[in-house]
């Protein structure tokens, strides 16, 4: 088999890997800014992202589509700024592995309660018109999503790193990244840039989460672990800290995934994203971009 | 030495301890009508108490935190079910695979030690590359290690071993061998109660040994423990191989208590769970973790029940549906996790000496300090 | 040197290269049995690297590390390093398995086993554990009970030898008081000590002390100083101090070496080491315009 012919064959789910790359990009975003600052695995992340999945279902059973986007936007961005003053705050100087522990407990959390909400019932996705309309791209039928995902991706992205690069907060979010400490006695009110990452991240994901749903018929309580993870998983994968590295290796994970359930190998689809981040961890465990970090003894 | 001598104590003070509870569940077993579901809960947080105590022993004493807890006991509960499934049973246990490969069962208790060690196995192929990261680097990798071992253990072509997708189910249970042995389900709960006694034993006596501190002194400070000449890289791998074999016999209890097992059901949210359970319990605490573990899985299978049916403590509200309970529970763990850090034990343990040295103080406010250093000056 | 006595420790052409910051640059010094031998320099001079380096803690970039005669690093520039630096005498440090010249990178925890101890610029403690259980760790790498014999209790001679030993040095340092209070509870110049008796736990031949007198006021130096002494003498040591109180650094050191940017700049007796012009100008901070 050529490539031409592979190719030919592998289209659709080169296709769909881009576009759930993309996906998970946005989601990574969320884990490795929060991570450059906090230094914390926002375990909670991936359910934020579920629960603006139900959102848009219960939003838009009353209301217009058009309308409901905004407000689930908004919605997940409270939400997620409120998971950081409730459950990470309060814990500021607490030792890494104790917030690590309340992330753990507010994803708990979340799941629990979006089980008693929905009665653990998948809730039917609303179609998004336009978006999911079906599309042709190279002899490919799929859905517009699809085309739309990654064009928006790296949009946001570049307006995302232009606003770290360019802005004064981006600049205090940079600073505390590097020295936590120091930045603070520089005078950087660390809070309000705390809430800041979360505004973005939570952002990222609602949109990540409209994206993402349009492909799959509904929404369960577990639905944001699996993504959570591999979106994680890309941002380790890329250098945790690095937005171009969580973005490149959110598409590789999406691509790679989607060619191995194109080989028939759906079992090991998500076996494959976690080997992938063993690989990578032990071989470089900083990551595609991450910068090595020496300790002081 | 003082301190040996406190220690000797604590051990004195665990056996009682444990013979207490055995006292309560035969008097329980006796005169409780088997409808109760105090014995399910006592087998399940025998499980759960021992899986905890397991992985209290990387992240409370040696300073791994690790979250590959669910992938270990699904080796051992596939171990376990796959090497106990009576030769009549095979048949129908592996429809769709010709009955399996393995047709010859081995006699339980042996079963239970080759489901540890066989997770001890894993954990020391996987220790290999995943020790030497720090932190929250060893959790995710772990927490992937899991998964993966869930993928595998669910393909289709190692069907005939582990019967793919499909259950396990027939093998020795806490109820068939009570009633094999009592005639009936009664004393169940006892044969888990005191497997699970034995493997918390043998655990206490390993982090009382020299071992056990060189583990909390890695702990405490890699850097200053590798200058005292103690080998990380291996302490760190003793220390995964011991709590991953127990996480492993953990495992296999629980396909006792369960008598069905399937791969779907060893998912990460099962690692948080006893995560959770460990933290409520005390970080470094393994008292802590087997009462947490009761409390955890009394309070979510037995006692807020109501919460979940309409009527909670004479309460009536619609609010009480199906999932409320949990809801009401994980908020109570949130506190905890926020407010109360320290959990019920802290890094404490339960023992005698330690309450009346607190009712001593108590009464004289006076530190029994001295009173100590008479005793090793007449040593 | 005196060379009737027996070398302990000898570095030759050591260099510690951090990407493009060279913290240790072309260091050779030695030390001899029952010697004590200080090592000044300003700030980030390049003191606790070179520590570091001979306790394992890093690997250098170039040169060997000798103790008791026996190489426990050595290494050259490699891989990125060849690169970004050549190291002085690095010949003699490249691969030559004929003549047994091959990397040597002990971890720090086997070089302990071989008999060097050190303390920490900044304590290190074992916080959780009581005085006596910081000593006691000491005596781990030094058992003999494996796994199952220490599991079952079978080691009960040899644990109860440790604990002994322990209590012995506990007392002899005077900390046998405080012994079964947290190690972190302990007054901070006790916790110095305390540092030091774990290190002697270990049954050393060569003391490395990082800043022992640092945050004490000049009586407690005083005794610190009387107390290095003692500990030479009655535990048969040779010991290595990095330190920044003069006083102190003159009045125990047999030799000194003073490093200014990773470079030794002088080394010699206390007497002649505070005449040498460059020593002045380092740390007055002259800039030399040679």
């Amino acid at each position: 088999m050529n490539f031409a012919e592979f190719f030919q064959r592998n289209l659709p789910y080169i296709l769909s890997g881009i576009s759930v790359g993309g996906q998970y990009a946005l989601i990574a975003i969320g884990y490795t800014m929060v991570y450059g600052i906090l230094r914390l695995i926002n375990f909670a992340h991936g359910d934020i992202f579920m629960v603006a999945g139900l959102l848009m279902v219960y939003i838009s059973a009353s209301l217009p589509v058009y309308v409901a986007m905004p407000i689930v936007i908004v919605a997940t961005v409270v939400l997620g700024v409120l998971v950081e003053r409730l459950a990470y705050k309060p814990l500021r100087s607490a030792p890494r592995m104790s917030v690590m522990i309340s992330a753990i407990g507010v994803s708990y959390l979340i799941q629990n309660l979006a089980l008693y909400v929905t009665g653990g019932l998948p809730q039917v996705y609303p179609k998004i018109p336009y978006i999911s309309d079906t599309v042709k791209i190279f002899g490919a039928v799929t859905k517009r999503v699809t085309v739309i995902t990654p064009i928006l991706t790296i949009v946001l992205i570049i307006v995302l790193v232009l606003l770290i690069k360019y802005t004064k907060v981006g600049i205090a979010m940079r600073a505390v990244s590097k020295d936590f400490e120091t930045s603070q006695l520089m005078g950087v009110k660390i809070n309000k840039v705390i809430s800041m990452t979360f505004v973005i991240g939570s952002f990222l994901a609602a949109i990540g989460s409209l994206l993402y749903f349009t492909n799959y018929t509904s929404v369960m309580p577990t639905s944001g672990a699996m993504p959570g993870l591999k979106a994680f998983v890309a941002a380790v994968f890329g250098g945790i800290g690095s937005i171009p590295g969580a973005v490149v290796g959110a598409f590789i994970i999406g691509i790679c995934e989607n060619i191995i359930k194109g080989l028939g190998l759906t079992t090991f689809s998500d076996a494959f994203t976690f080997a992938l981040l063993i690989v990578i961890l032990c071989v470089k465990p900083t990551g595609i971009f991450g910068e090595k970090n020496i300790d002081k003894v | 030495m003082l301190n040996n001598k406190k220690k000797k104590v604590d051990l004195v003070s665990m056996l009682v301890i444990v013979a207490i509870l055995f006292a309560v569940n035969i008097l329980a077993e006796m005169f409780v009508p088997r409808t109760s579901l105090f014995f399910s809960v006592v087998k399940k947080s025998c499980v759960y108490a021992l899986v905890a105590v397991s992985m209290n022993l990387l992240n409370g004493f040696t300073g791994l935190f690790s979250l590959g807890q669910a992938g270990f006991m699904l080796i051992g509960a596939y171990a376990y079910a796959i090497l106990t499934i009576p030769a009549e049973m095979r048949d129908s246990v592996y429809q769709y695979f010709d009955g399996g490969l393995i047709n010859e069962p081995i006699f339980w208790p042996l079963a239970l030690i080759v489901a540890g060690l066989v997770a001890g196995v894993f954990a020391f192929l996987i220790g290999l590359p995943v020790l030497r990261l720090k932190s929250d680097y060893l959790a995710i990798a772990t927490l992937g290690f899991a998964e993966i071992i869930r993928a595998f253990v669910q393909w289709d072509k190692f069907g005939p071993l582990t019967n793919g997708s499909n259950l396990l189910r027939g093998y020795p249970t806490f109820d068939s061998l009570a009633s094999e042995w009592f005639g009936s389900p009664k004393f169940s709960s006892t044969i888990a109660l005191a497997i699970t006694a034995v493997c918390i034993l043998l655990i206490v006596l390993f982090i009382n040994s020299t071992y056990g501190r060189a583990l909390k002194a890695i702990r405490d400070d890699e850097i200053a423990a590798e200058a005292m000449g103690i080998n990380l890289a291996r302490h760190k791998q003793i220390s995964f191989i011991i709590s991953s074999f127990f996480a492993g016999v953990g495992g296999a209890l629980l396909a006792m208590h369960q008598s069905t097992i399937q791969a779907t059901a060893f998912e990460s949210a099962m690692t948080y769970e006893i995560l959770l359970i460990v933290v409520v319990g005390g970080i470094g605490s393994i008292s802590g973790s087997c009462i947490s573990s009761f409390l955890y899985i009394a309070a979510s299978e037995w006692w807020l029940r109501g919460l979940d049916s309409g009527s909670f403590l004479g309460i009536q509200s619609t609010l009480f549906r199906g999932g409320f309970r949990k809801v009401v529970f994980s908020v109570i763990i949130m506190i905890i996790v926020l407010f109360f850090r320290q959990g019920i034990m802290g890094d404490k343990e339960l023992s005698f000496t330690r309450i009346a040295e607190k009712i001593k103080r108590k009464s004289k406010k006076e530190p029994s300090k001295k009173e100590a250093e008479k005793e090793v000056a007449a040593k | 040197m005196s060379s009737e006595k027996k070398n302990v420790l000898r570095l030759s052409d050591i260099t510690m290269q951090f990407g493009g910051v060279v913290a240790v640059n072309d260091l050779s010094l030695e030390i001899n049995e029952g010697e004590i031998v200080s090592i000044i320099g300003p700030n980030g001079a390049g003191k606790t690297t070179a520590f570091n380096v001979i306790t394992g803690v890093y690997e250098p970039t170039n040169g060997e590390v000798d103790f008791l005669g026996k190489p426990i690093a050595r290494n050259h520039p490699h891989g990125k390093m060849k690169k970004l630096y050549a190291g002085g005498n690095r010949e003699k440090y490249i691969s030559k398995p004929k003549h047994g010249k091959k990397v040597v990178s002990l971890k720090p925890d086997a070089i302990a086993k071989k008999g060097i101890a050190r303390t920490f610029q900044n304590i290190r403690l074992f916080k959780s554990m009581t005085v006596f259980e910081n000593v006691l760790i000491a005596k781990h790498m030094r058992r003999k009970s494996n796994l199952f014999t220490a599991t079952f209790k079978l080691n009960a001679k040899e644990e109860k030898k440790m604990r002994e030993e322990c209590y012995e040095l506990l007392k002899i340092l005077g900390l046998d008081d405080v012994m079964d209070e947290r190690a972190t509870s302990l007054p901070y110049g006790k916790q110095r000590h305390l540092e030091i008796a774990r290190a002697l736990a270990t049954n050393p031949k060569l003391l490395l002390l990082d800043e022992p007198a640092a945050g004490m006021n000049p009586q407690e130096t005083d005794e610190l100083t009387a107390f290095i002494k003692k500990i030479r003498d009655d535990f048969k040591l040779t010991v290595f101090v990095i330190e920044h109180h003069m006083n102190l650094v003159m009045d125990i050191s047999d030799r000194i070496y003073v490093i200014d940017f990773g470079k030794l700049i002088a080394k010699g007796t206390p007497a002649e080491v505070q005449k040498n012009q460059r020593v002045i100008d380092a740390y007055l901070g002259v800039t030399d315009d040679e």
